[in-house]
């Protein structure tokens, strides 16, 4: 067994951190991406611009770059935004939430994708008969669109998640006591890098391995109803 | 916006930009190259075949980049007998261990890809080639690979693009590639937006000209058929 | 186990982390490196130690001011004061004057010089004759490597580190052939077990080296409260306490 000199405790609790940015981050990108693929195949031109420019520009930049430019840009933005409504002072965003924010705002791009894919599987009769019936927009997005969009988007959202909880590694440079970071910070201490390091992505194979499990679990409960034939 | 601070360093980041090329460059080749084997051994009917390039796979895919540069250049030094061995020349290098890291993960992103390709090749295809007579090795090198390279091309173009971004952490092992130079260069005169944003630029110029070199290629593969 | 806990629930209540502005002001937040033994870094409990943890503890202590400790990279750590993510730097930082034209600095509250660290068995010397064409690393972002920058940037090989700890373990693999660092996180890792090969190299090529804690510009009300608690603290003898803790000589 190797020796961890006394840093498993926290190694467990940086796993524990990247699960949890990896989460959270998922869910803004997720939103992000329930916001723009709409507008993707929206019949108004400027809104198909404005989600083309956002998914062409972010999916070019490194991730490390995105989330130093939220880390070290957006207090100047933010500060300055609110000084300009007059509730000036201090603004600062913790690297755990600059991190969220930035891989958060990074994988949107590629959710955009997936789910702008899956909106144009459902068929049109459906939305036209909910709509036939009286249904309203909110109504037949949350009863007849949403549903399925998750059935048929969950295997590449799943993907995504993956890539994204190995790209949380990123958040270290900005601080954020992940696993990686505390791996960094074992290694500066004991001077023993392969040890740390390796550890580090021990737990990473086992976290992948966990959430791919729990993946498996979500597509299937999305696809209940559904026989493998006919999805 | 200091515009003055992202003129003056245009030079130095254009020098990094060189680096960050040449490091996608020399890895994506290396790593396509030993992609091919992985894939064909990964699609092999023995399981005894498969067991390693899928734990190779596994690994690389299922682990942070990050990490795995760590664990070649500081990791790998950890130990005196690799310190002592005929390898160290190269390892004692981050230019190599950077290139070393990048290989291995491209090349099991790029298998797996080409064994969705592999096995997407229509079957009908492969049985003509049975019945023409053509031997095993005739029959992958003229049938199934050009067949499968043409089916992977547009996933193939997006790992590309993950490469180009993966690059970026270089910067982490002392290499000052576009990254690295920006964060030098801020440490210099603390304008972390100005030259980030300058350093994306950089890379969404790189991407479109990727994108575009990769799109003619396809239409190319396309052409000949 | 405890932190553990205590991470989960700050996740849970991570709307109150996204919009902590205002409301912590009252807190002063120092920022630190945590990478750079034996002034600051993080232990196996995951909490700061180190000679700057401990003079900033006894300077808040001194000065009544509730402080929360915040860690960042070197490279960004003058963009994160300036940003705003803390108050105030205590991470062994030396005042240069480009720093001084981008923060404020208080009065020093210690000293140091620079010097070159080298293999035992070689014979390298502090002369640009005898480290030409030799790999010389220095942590990114700091008087050493600007020292080698401007006097031996044309014949020596500049490596560049993100910390300096990874700047000793490539010294110690062989991947460079010498360190240009503080004489005194030298003389910490010279004492310890990777160090023991190593040593000291020629007199220091530096040596006005003044360590004060920096503050964004024009916060001098800081600077003065800071200065009052330093003085406060070398007078009291709290600051030789801590000192005897880490060196058996005066750093001051």
């Amino acid at each position: 067994m190797i020796d961890l000199h006394g840093f498993g405790a926290q190694l467990l609790s940086g796993a524990l951190i990247t699960l949890e940015l990896g989460v959270l981050s998922m869910a803004v990108a997720i939103l992000l991406g329930l916001v723009f693929a709409p507008m993707k195949v929206a019949p108004l031109a400027p809104l198909r611009w404005v989600a083309t420019a956002y998914t062409t520009v972010v999916r070019g930049l490194p991730e490390l770059l995105v989330i130093l430019l939220v880390y070290f840009g957006a207090s100047r933005v933010l500060g300055g935004f609110l000084e300009s409504i007059g509730q000036g002072g201090a603004f600062e965003l913790s690297p755990f939430a600059a991190g969220m924010i930035a891989l958060g705002f990074a994988y949107g791009a590629y959710t955009t994708e997936a789910i702008r894919g899956a909106l144009l599987e459902i068929p049109r009769g459906q939305i036209e008969a909910a709509r036939a019936i009286g249904m309203g927009g909110w109504l037949t997005f949350r009863r007849i669109i949403l549903p399925q969009l998750w059935r048929i988007s969950l295997p590449a959202l799943g993907n995504l998640f993956l890539a994204l909880l190995k790209d949380t590694a990123l958040v270290s440079v900005i601080g954020v006591e992940d696993l990686t970071r505390e791996a960094a910070i074992a290694t500066g201490f004991t001077k023993e890098p392969f040890t740390f390091y390796f550890a580090a992505t021990v737990l990473y194979l086992c976290l992948t391995v966990l959430c791919v499990i729990g993946i498996h679990y979500s597509e299937k409960l999305a696809g209940r109803g559904y026989s493998r034939g006919t999805t | 916006m200091n515009w003055q601070v992202i003129i003056d360093s245009l030079p130095e980041l254009a020098q990094g930009a060189l680096l960050t090329l040449e490091l996608i460059f020399i890895s994506g080749v290396l790593g396509l190259i030993l992609a091919i084997p992985i894939a064909l051994g990964r699609v092999s009917t023995s399981w005894t075949v498969r067991a390693a390039p899928y734990a190779f796979i596994f690994f690389f895919r299922g682990t942070p980049l990050l990490v795995q540069i760590f664990l070649v250049y500081y990791g790998l030094s950890q130990f005196e007998f690799i310190r002592e061995s005929f390898a160290w020349p190269v390892l004692r290098e981050a230019y190599w261990c950077a290139i070393i890291a990048f290989t291995l993960n491209t090349s099991a992103y790029t298998a797996e890809i080409l064994r969705g390709a592999i096995q997407a090749v229509p079957t009908g295809e492969v049985e003509a080639a049975k019945a023409i007579g053509m031997g095993r090795w005739l029959r992958l090198r003229r049938v199934i690979l050009p067949r499968a390279f043409r089916i992977a091309l547009p996933a193939y173009s997006n790992e590309v693009i993950l490469m180009l971004k993966g690059s970026a952490l270089a910067s982490t092992i002392t290499l000052l590639d576009l990254t690295g130079m920006a964060r030098t260069i801020i440490a210099e005169t603390y304008m972390p937006i100005e030259l980030f944003l300058a350093a994306g630029a950089f890379y969404l110029v790189i991407a479109a000209v990727l994108l575009q070199g990769l799109r003619l290629v396809e239409k190319h593969l396309h052409g000949v058929s | 186990m405890m932190k553990i806990f205590r991470q989960v629930i700050a996740g849970a209540a991570f709307v109150a982390v996204l919009f902590s502005g205002p409301a912590m002001a009252e807190k002063l937040r120092i920022g630190t490196e945590g990478a750079y033994p034996p002034f600051n870094q993080i232990g196996p409990d995951g909490e700061l130690q180190g000679f700057d943890i401990d003079i900033a503890k006894a300077l808040c202590e001194e000065m009544n001011r509730d402080c929360v400790f915040v860690t960042q990279d070197w490279d960004g750590i003058i963009p994160g004061l300036l940003a705003n993510k803390y108050d105030a730097i205590i991470a062994s930082m030396s005042i240069t004057p480009e720093r001084d034209k981008a923060v404020d600095f208080t009065n020093r509250y210690y000293s140091n010089k620079l010097r070159f660290v080298a293999k035992k068995s070689s014979n390298i010397k502090p002369t640009k004759e005898s480290l030409k064409g030799k790999t010389v690393g220095a942590q990114r972002a700091t008087i050493s490597s600007q020292w080698l920058k401007e006097n031996m940037g044309d014949i020596v090989d500049i490596k560049l580190y993100d910390t300096q700890e990874n700047a000793f373990l490539d010294l110690d693999t062989g991947r460079a052939d010498a360190v240009l660092a503080d004489m005194l996180v030298a003389y910490e890792w010279l004492n310890s077990d990777a160090g023991k090969q190593f040593e000291f190299k020629g007199e220091a090529v530096y040596s006005g080296d003044k360590i004060a804690i920096a503050v964004r510009e024009g916060n001098q009300k800081l600077v003065r409260e800071f200065n009052k608690a330093i003085k406060a603290i070398r007078e009291d003898g709290t600051y030789a306490k801590i000192n005897a803790k880490y060196f058996p000589f005066d750093i001051y």
